[in-house]
C-alpha cells in the first residue's frame, strides 16, 4: 500500500465525532418565523441595506447590495415584512447591522417548479457576474466572494482548480453528506467554475476515510466522462487548509507552475454546489447546510437551514440540549467562534453548530510553559509557537515577526496540544493585529 | 430533555477542544510510572530507605506548600514538586542520614525551581541539581550504600566493603587499588588485563550473585551452548546495591514503556543518550582493563548505576531540556558522553546527575542554533 497523501509534518488527529451525523441525510430545518439577516457575512465591507422597516420582501429578493471589492449581495431568505433594522455582535467579534424579516406570504421558489437554465452558452464574465449577483461566497468559513476570487485570475491564468472536499474539523459532516447526496450537482458546479476561471485541470480532494464519497464521485466522474482527477488524502487536521492542500496535491508545481504566474484556485465543495445552484437555478445564497452536533445535542443532524435562522431554533429542531452545554461553537471546534447568545443568526459562513458539554470544552488556563515542545511538533508551518508567544508576551513583536509570526495560518494545532493550556492561537491572532501584519487582501 | 433557552455562556477563544494530557496528567503519570521501581527499591533496602524516600518527598512537597503560601499562588496540584521529591528519593543511596534528602529537596524546590521563577522557568533539572548539591556538600554521607535484601542479610552497614558497595563502585575501587599496588607500569597493565572486565572482576572478588541469577545464567548458557557470566540478571532485575530507585532496570523499562505509549516521552533523548553512552563504552570501556579498543562491557554498564533511570525519567524532563527534535538528540548524546567520561575517568563511580546539569547549561544555545525549519509553502492569499 502506498503512503497516504498528506503534509510532511505537524498536524493533529483529534477524535472526530463524525459518526454522530455522517450517516444522516441532510434534513430541512424549519422556516424561521423571524429571520435576522446580518449585513456582514463575507470578508469585505458590510453590504448596504436596500430595504427599510415596513417594506414587503419576496423570497430571494435582493435586500442589501455589495459595497466594494470583497463585499457580497445579500438576499431575503424568506418572504415577509421587514420589521426592523437592528444590530448585533457577531461571534468572533465585531458588530453588524441586521435586517429583521417577519416571515409571511407566499414563497416564490420553495415548492415551486423551476426552470433549469442552460449555462453552456454563457461566457465566463457573464457567469461570474451571475455569481456576484447571487451573493455566492466561500462557504468554508473564509467568506471571500467567489466572483472576486475567480475574477482576480484575469491576466493570471489558472492552472488548477482544487475542489476541496476535505472536511478536517471534528464533528462537521455537511460537506461529506453533500458529496454523497449531490455529487452530480457538485461536478456540474466544478465545470462552471472551470469555465469561469479557465482552469486547465480540476482536482477533487476528499479524505480517504470517506470511502463512500470517494466511490460516488468516482462513479459520477466516469459516468459523465469528465476530465477531473480525484485525490484521496489522509484524514488529518488541518489537511483542508487551502495552502496545505495545494502543497500536498501539487507539491513543487504549486511553487513553480508550468506557465509562469499561473495560479491555483481552491474552492470548497459546498461553495461549488452554491455556484451550481446560482447558475443553473438562478438561486441566490439564502440557505446552507450546517452540521448541528456535539454531545450536548439530543439529535445531532445535518440540516439545510435559511440564513438568518436563530441558532437556538436550529438546536430545538435537533431536539434541544441533553444538558446545559459547556460551550456552543459556531463553526468547527478548532477554528470556530464561541457563541453566548442563542439568538445569534445562522450566516453564510456557519459550517457547524457544536454544543460541547462542560467536560469537553477546553478551558485555556495560561499556565507556565513547561517547554514540552509539542506545539513545535504540531505546527504544520514549522514554527516554534511557544518561542513566538514568549516574545509576544513581552511585546517584542518585531522579533516575533522575525521568528515567523506572520507565517501562522491560525489552524490552532499548537493550542490544541498544549498541556499548559496556553491560548497560543489567541496570542498569535492578537500579535498579528498588533504588528499590523498585512491583511489577507493586501498580501496577494 | 432540555429545551434551549437564552442564557449567557462564557465566551472563549478557539480552539474549543484540547488534547487530554495536561501538565497535571503528565507529572502524575510520570510519578505513577516510577512507583514500581521505587517500591522494589524500598523492599530491597528496607526501613532505612523508606525513611530517606519519605523525607525527600515530604521535603519537596512541604517546601512547595510553604512557597505557595508565601507567594499566594497554589501550584502544589501540578504534581511537579511531588515528582521532584520522588526522583530525589530514588536517586539517593538507601542509608544516607535524613538531612541529606531534606537538603536536596529543599534546595531543588526552593532555589532551583522557585528562585528561578517557578515551574517552566528553571534552567536546571531541580531533582538533579538537588542531588549534585548534596553530593558536593556531604560526599562521605553519599556513600551510604547497603546491600539489597536479595544478596545481603536484609541490608545494613555491617556488611563487608565489597558487598555493600555498588557494582560500579567496587569496579572502580578494585581498578585503582590494583593499579596503585603494581611495582611498574608494565606490571600494572598485566595485572589489570588479568582482571578481564567488570563482570569477571566482580566474580573474582566474590561479589554476591543470587541463586536466581546463577540458575538463569546456567540455563541460558546451556540453551545456547555458551558460557554466560553470572551477575547480569541480578543487575537487570535489581538484586544489586545502588540508589533506591535505580536498581531495577526491568521495572524502570516497564514504566518507561507506559510513558512512551502515552506519548509523554519521545524516543529522541533516551535513544541518543543510551546510544552514545553504549557506543562509547563499547569503544573505550576496555581501556582501563588494557583489553584494547572495542572491548567494553556494554551490558554491564547499561544495567548498573543510574543511566537507565536517567535516560527515561530524568533527562526527558521537558523544562530543562531542548525544544526541538534535533536539539533533543544533541542533548541526549551530550548527557551520554559526559556520563561516560565520568564513569571512565572521573573520581566518582558515575555521574548521570552531573552530566544532566552540565548539559542543561547548553540548552539555550542548542535551542538557538536548532530552531525548527519553516515549511516552504507558497501562499496564495485570496483572492
Amino acid at each position: 500500500m502506498s503512503r497516504s497523501l498528506t503534509f510532511a509534518r505537524g498536524g493533529v488527529e483529534p477524535l472526530d465525532f463524525k459518526s454522530l451525523t455522517s450517516h444522516l441525510p441532510i434534513a430541512n430545518a424549519h422556516i424561521p418565523a423571524v429571520a435576522v439577516v446580518p449585513l456582514r457575512q463575507h470578508a469585505g465591507a458590510p453590504a448596504v441595506a436596500l430595504v427599510s422597516p415596513g417594506d414587503r420582501v419576496r423570497e430571494g429578493m435582493l435586500i442589501a447590495r455589495a459595497d466594494g471589492y470583497l463585499s457580497a449581495n445579500i438576499h431575503s431568505p424568506v418572504p415577509g415584512l421587514v420589521r426592523e433594522a437592528g444590530e448585533l455582535t457577531m461571534p468572533g467579534g465585531g458588530r453588524s447591522r441586521t435586517v429583521v424579516i417577519e416571515c409571511a406570504g407566499e414563497f416564490d421558489r420553495s415548492g415551486k417548479i423551476l426552470n433549469r437554465m442552460p449555462w453552456e452558452g454563457l461566457d465566463a464574465a457573464t457567469l461570474n457576474a451571475l455569481l456576484a449577483e447571487m451573493g455566492v461566497v466561500g462557504l468554508g468559513g473564509e467568506g471571500c466572494p467567489v466572483h472576486a476570487k475567480y475574477a482576480a485570475c484575469e491576466g493570471r491564468p489558472v492552472e488548477t482548480l482544487i475542489v476541496n472536499g476535505v472536511e478536517c474539523e471534528p464533528y462537521l459532516t455537511g460537506d461529506h453528506r453533500l458529496m454523497l447526496e449531490k455529487p452530480a450537482e457538485i461536478l456540474e458546479g466544478a465545470s462552471i467554475v472551470q469555465k469561469i476561471t479557465g482552469a486547465r485541470a480540476v482536482i477533487i480532494a476528499v479524505e480517504e476515510n470517506k470511502v463512500d464519497a470517494v466511490a460516488v464521485l468516482r462513479e459520477k466522474i466516469a459516468e459523465k466522462a469528465l476530465p477531473f482527477a480525484l485525490a484521496a488524502v489522509q484524514a488529518k487536521y488541518p489537511q483542508g487548509e487551502a495552502g496545505l492542500l495545494r502543497h500536498v496535491l501539487l507539491g513543487e508545481r504549486a511553487a513553480r507552475p508550468a506557465t509562469p504566474g499561473a495560479r491555483t484556485i481552491v474552492s470548497n465543495v459546498d461553495t461549488v454546489f452554491a455556484v451550481y445552484e446560482a447558475v443553473v437555478w438562478r438561486k441566490p445564497l439564502i440557505e446552507r447546510v450546517v452540521t448541528v452536533s456535539g454531545s450536548a445535542v439530543v439529535r445531532p443532524s445535518n440540516v439545510k437551514a435559511r440564513i438568518g435562522t436563530k441558532i437556538g431554533e436550529l438546536f430545538d429542531d435537533c431536539g434541544g440540549f441533553t444538558e446545559p452545554p459547556g460551550r456552543i461553537v459556531m463553526g468547527g471546534p478548532l477554528l470556530g467562534s464561541a457563541v453566548v447568545d442563542l439568538d445569534t443568526p445562522l450566516t453564510k459562513l456557519t459550517t457547524g453548530l457544536i454544543a460541547l458539554n462542560r467536560r469537553e470544552a477546553a478551558v485555556s488556563a495560561d499556565h507556565a510553559c513547561i517547554r514540552c515542545g509539542r506545539c513545535i511538533r504540531a505546527c504544520p508551518w514549522g514554527l516554534a509557537p511557544t518561542s513566538i508567544v514568549k516574545l509576544l508576551k513581552r511585546e517584542r513583536i518585531a522579533e516575533a515577526i522575525e521568528e515567523g509570526l506572520n507565517d501562522c495560518e491560525e489552524c490552532g494545532c499548537c493550542a490544541y496540544v498544549c498541556p499548559a493550556r496556553i491560548p497560543l492561537l489567541a496570542y498569535f491572532k492578537k500579535g498579528k493585529r498588533d504588528g499590523r501584519a498585512p491583511s489577507r487582501d493586501e498580501a496577494s | 430533555m432540555m429545551k434551549s433557552e437564552k442564557r449567557p455562556l462564557a465566551p472563549a477563544a478557539a480552539p474549543h477542544i484540547a488534547e487530554g494530557t495536561g501538565v497535571r496528567t503528565v507529572m502524575w503519570t510520570v510519578s505513577a510510572c516510577l512507583a514500581p521501581a521505587l517500591v522494589w527499591g524500598l523492599a530491597q533496602f528496607g526501613a532505612r530507605a523508606v525513611l530517606v524516600a519519605a523525607t525527600a518527598l515530604a521535603g519537596a512537597v512541604l517546601t512547595e506548600l510553604a512557597i505557595n503560601a508565601f507567594r499566594g499562588k497554589v501550584t502544589i496540584g501540578d504534581g511537579s514538586a511531588f515528582l521532584t521529591g520522588l526522583v530525589i528519593g530514588m536517586s539517593l543511596p538507601p542509608a544516607v542520614p535524613v538531612y541529606v534528602p531534606l537538603c536536596a529537596s529543599v534546595f531543588a524546590v526552593a532555589v532551583v525551581k522557585h528562585a528561578a521563577g517557578g515551574l517552566g522557568a528553571n534552567w536546571m533539572n531541580p531533582a538533579m541539581a538537588g542531588r549534585v548539591f548534596v553530593l558536593l556538600s556531604f560526599p562521605a554521607a553519599m556513600r551510604a550504600w547497603t546491600a539489597p535484601a536479595a544478596i545481603g542479610a536484609g541490608g545494613g552497614p555491617s556488611l563487608d566493603a565489597l558487598t555493600g558497595a555498588t557494582p560500579l563502585g567496587a569496579v572502580k575501587t578494585t581498578l585503582a587499588t590494583v593499579g596503585a599496588n603494581a611495582v611498574s607500569p608494565d606490571a600494572a597493565a598485566s595485572a589489570l588485563r588479568s582482571l578481564g572486565g567488570p563482570a569477571t572482576l566482580l566474580a573474582a572478588g566474590h561479589y554476591p550473585v543470587t541463586a536466581f541469577d546463577a540458575q538463569l545464567s546456567a540455563w541460558l548458557g546451556g540453551l545456547f551452548g555458551v558460557n554466560v557470566r553470572p551477575g547480569y540478571f541480578d543487575l537487570f532485575f535489581g538484586n544489586a546495591a545502588g540508589s533506591i530507585g535505580e536498581i531495577s532496570i526491568f521495572l524502570l523499562l516497564a514504566g518507561a514503556a507506559v510513558l512512551f505509549a502515552r506519548k509523554i516521552i519521545s524516543w529522541e533523548i533516551p535513544v541518543s543518550l543510551l546510544g552514545a553512552f553504549a557506543l562509547l563504552i563499547w569503544a573505550f570501556g576496555g581501556l582501563p582493563f588494557h583489553t584494547g579498543l572495542f572491548s567494553g562491557d556494554v551490558l554491564f554498564h547499561l544495567f548498573s548505576g543510574g543511566i537507565v533511570f536517567c535516560a527515561f525519567f530524568i533527562a526527558t524532563d521537558y523544562v530543562s531540556g531542548p525544544l526541538t527534535r534535533p536539539g533533543k538528540i544533541i542533548f541526549g548524546a551530550g548527557v551520554g558522553l559526559v556520563a561516560f567520561l565520568i564513569r571512565a575517568a572521573g573520581v566518582l563511580p558515575e555521574g548521570a546527575s552531573v552530566a544532566i546539569i552540565f548539559m542543561n547549561m547548553f540548552v539555550p544555545l542548542i535551542d538557538r542554533l536548532l530552531k525548527p525549519k519553516r515549511t516552504a509553502i507558497v501562499r496564495e492569499r485570496t483572492p
